[in-house]
């Protein structure tokens, strides 16, 4: 098969032809309108779903991952017996948290704390639209694709700093103060670790970067960046980065339960209170989607021979490890303190993300280097990350760890 | 090395992954209505009344309607009243039955402290506790049908415990017959010896 005849396969076309199929019914002064909103509902179709199958998904893996069983008694209402493993526990979850009183505090601000979930959820589910999602789906083609993501993304501070203020209690601005310090602090190594993908490919389209990392080394060998010794430092520091802003295990101190009781979402029930972990996941699912795009060669299939597998199941594909990895984290690592975490940030993450930015400097510079002098280059580079990483973790772990019992045996 | 930890970490959650599939030693959830735990013997929870008889429950309680339970019964959940006539018990002597026995067990907290006190072994403590009912006053409300139930019952639940009461019961009738067999025999002997009955002394 030729790679035109790939791009175009009749899967690949497939969603595109039934969006157009669907538009054509339309008057045409209307087409514009319904091409848009069939790409909104597409999404929030599907990133809703799989929004509801990750919580499910997340319960039994940290079930599985603590020798537990988790969640397997719901089933089909009416059908005794049937269980499906509680596949519909998240429609159990729906229902119930729909039917639950949603209380405001009578010194609330009002007007605010209603808000504040909606702007959470609206800003997380904005950032979906940048991202590619296959060879020729992408709900908006921006140049600065990147930018918005980022600025999208940012925004959901602001939303989660008006739910602490708004319900005028100490804990939920405390934790709403210590979200942000959390936010902002992690923003930066967020950042700092994707610009040498920007520097490298000189474009902050999604789909630019993703079409960069296109081609395999003798069919198997895919060019992603993570598979670069500026790529891999930068894909660690983008986890973690995106760990911390997603509010996870072990970055979860906004709402650390046993600390702040429930952190900023203290004074929110019912359905405002699903709002916010909804928010909290789609936020998750599109930084996983990011890394995908910009380290794992979004769409792009890793061994040239699986080509013939539409491009958005590979993405999906990434999708899902990305988030199983987020999940198995959360399952093995225990909560930071917030001296731990800032310190982190400010003095780990952000140093080694600065000297990543100088490598895959150094990397656009010795592009032009072969044979033997490719070898010096692929050592230079990991020394230039591997150094200071080592060197860092000793001088910030002195004195801290192996942790010396002084009456324990 | 920084980080090392970490690894090391994922790798044990992740051999608890693959474990907790193939490995069912590691599993510690027990799926409850379908499967249960044995509970260990000295667990206790609400009393009973023990039957001599299965079959003719109400006739062969050993319950004599003394009321000492009722009256130690910290929160004051037994409610005894006693029975005009007397029937034979197990040793065939007459005695004086529950007309009324009722335990409130929304008040009951099942400490045991009937059991300690009655001297008949007539009470004792159940294993029960799936008695969710969907009417709170009837249905927790146990009259003495409810509660009796028979001594093979007991020795079901609590084996070690039944055996030795067993035991002590037999050991105190046989005493019992003994001393009732001496004395009719010293009496006997005493009527042999002096058949004229002096009269007794006359009180001043």
């Amino acid at each position: 098969m030729s790679a035109a005849s790939l791009t175009d396969s009749f899967l690949e076309r497939a969603p595109l032809a039934l969006r157009d199929w669907v538009v054509n019914f339309l008057p045409a002064p209307l087409q514009w309108l319904g091409h848009h909103l069939i790409t909104i509902i597409a999404v929030l179709a599907v990133f809703g779903t799989f929004f509801a199958f990750t919580t499910i998904a997340e319960r039994k893996l940290l079930a599985r991952l603590q020798n537990r069983l988790g969640p397997n008694r719901s089933g089909l209402p009416w059908i005794k017996g049937l269980t499906l493993f509680g596949l519909s526990q998240p429609f159990a979850d729906a229902i119930k948290t729909l039917t639950k009183e949603d209380i405001v505090p009578a010194a609330a601000d009002k007007c605010l704390h209603f808000l504040a979930p909606v702007i959470v959820v609206a800003f997380s589910l904005m950032t979906f639209a940048v991202l590619p999602f296959g060879r020729h789906l992408i709900p908006v083609e921006l140049d600065a694709a990147l930018l918005y993501f980022f600025a999208a993304g940012a925004a959901t501070e602001l939303a989660i700093f008006m739910a602490g203020w708004s319900s005028r209690n100490k804990y939920s601005l405390l934790a709403a103060m210590r979200a942000l310090a959390q936010l902002i602090s992690y923003e930066l190594p967020l950042i700092l670790s994707v610009v040498p993908i920007v520097l490298v490919t000189s474009t902050l389209s999604t789909q630019g970067i993703v079409l960069a990392q296109g081609g395999w080394t003798f069919g198997f060998l895919p060019h992603w960046f993570v598979f670069t010794p500026w790529g891999f430092p930068g894909f660690i520091i983008f986890l973690v980065a995106a760990l911390a802003e997603s509010n996870r295990s072990p970055f979860d101190l906004p709402e650390a339960e046993s600390e702040l009781i429930a952190g900023h979402l203290t004074e929110y029930s019912g359905f405002k209170y699903a709002l916010f972990f909804m928010a909290e996941y789609f936020g998750l699912t599109a930084l996983s989607g990011l890394g995908v795009t910009l380290f794992l060669g979004g769409w792009q299939a890793p061994i040239a021979a699986l080509q013939f597998i539409p491009s958005y199941a590979w993405f999906m594909l990434k999708l899902i490890g990305m988030l199983v990895f987020f999940i198995w984290i959360r399952g093995t690592l225990l909560r930071l303190r917030i001296d731990q975490l800032t310190r982190l940030a400010w003095q780990f993450l952000v140093p080694l993300a600065l000297l990543n930015v100088g490598n895959a400097a150094f990397w656009i510079l010795t592009s032009s280097w072969s044979g033997p002098l490719q070898l010096i280059r692929w050592a230079v580079s990991l020394a230039i990350i591997v150094i200071p990483f080592i060197l860092l973790g000793r001088t910030l772990t002195a004195g801290y760890a192996p942790r010396a019992y002084r009456y324990a045996p | 090395m920084l980080g090392s930890g970490i690894i090391n970490g994922l790798i044990v959650t992740a051999k608890n992954f693959a474990g907790s599939y193939h490995d069912p030693e590691r599993m510690v959830t027990v799926e409850y209505p379908e499967q249960k735990t044995v509970l260990p013997e000295n667990y206790r929870n609400f009393p009973f009344l023990i039957t001599e008889n299965a079959t003719d429950p109400m006739g062969t309680l050993r319950c004599v309607a003394c009321q000492i339970c009722e009256k130690e019964c910290p929160p004051q959940c037994i409610i005894i009243e006693k029975s005009k006539d007397k029937k034979p018990d197990a040793t065939g002597k007459l005695q004086l039955y529950p007309a009324i026995f009722g335990i409130d067990t929304s008040v009951c907290m099942s400490c045991q402290i009937c059991v300690e006190v009655c001297p008949f072994d007539a009470i004792k403590m159940d294993k029960v506790f799936e008695i969710a009912t969907t009417d709170r006053f009837q249905d927790l409300f146990l009259d003495r049908e409810r509660l009796a139930k028979p001594n093979s019952y007991y020795h079901e639940i609590h084996p070690v415990e039944a055996a030795e009461v067993d035991g002590r019961l037999l050991a105190e009738r046989k005493a019992a017959e003994e001393k009732a067999k001496v004395a009719a025999a010293a009496k006997a002997a005493a009527a042999a010896a002096k058949p004229v009955v002096t009269p007794p002394p006359a009180t001043p």
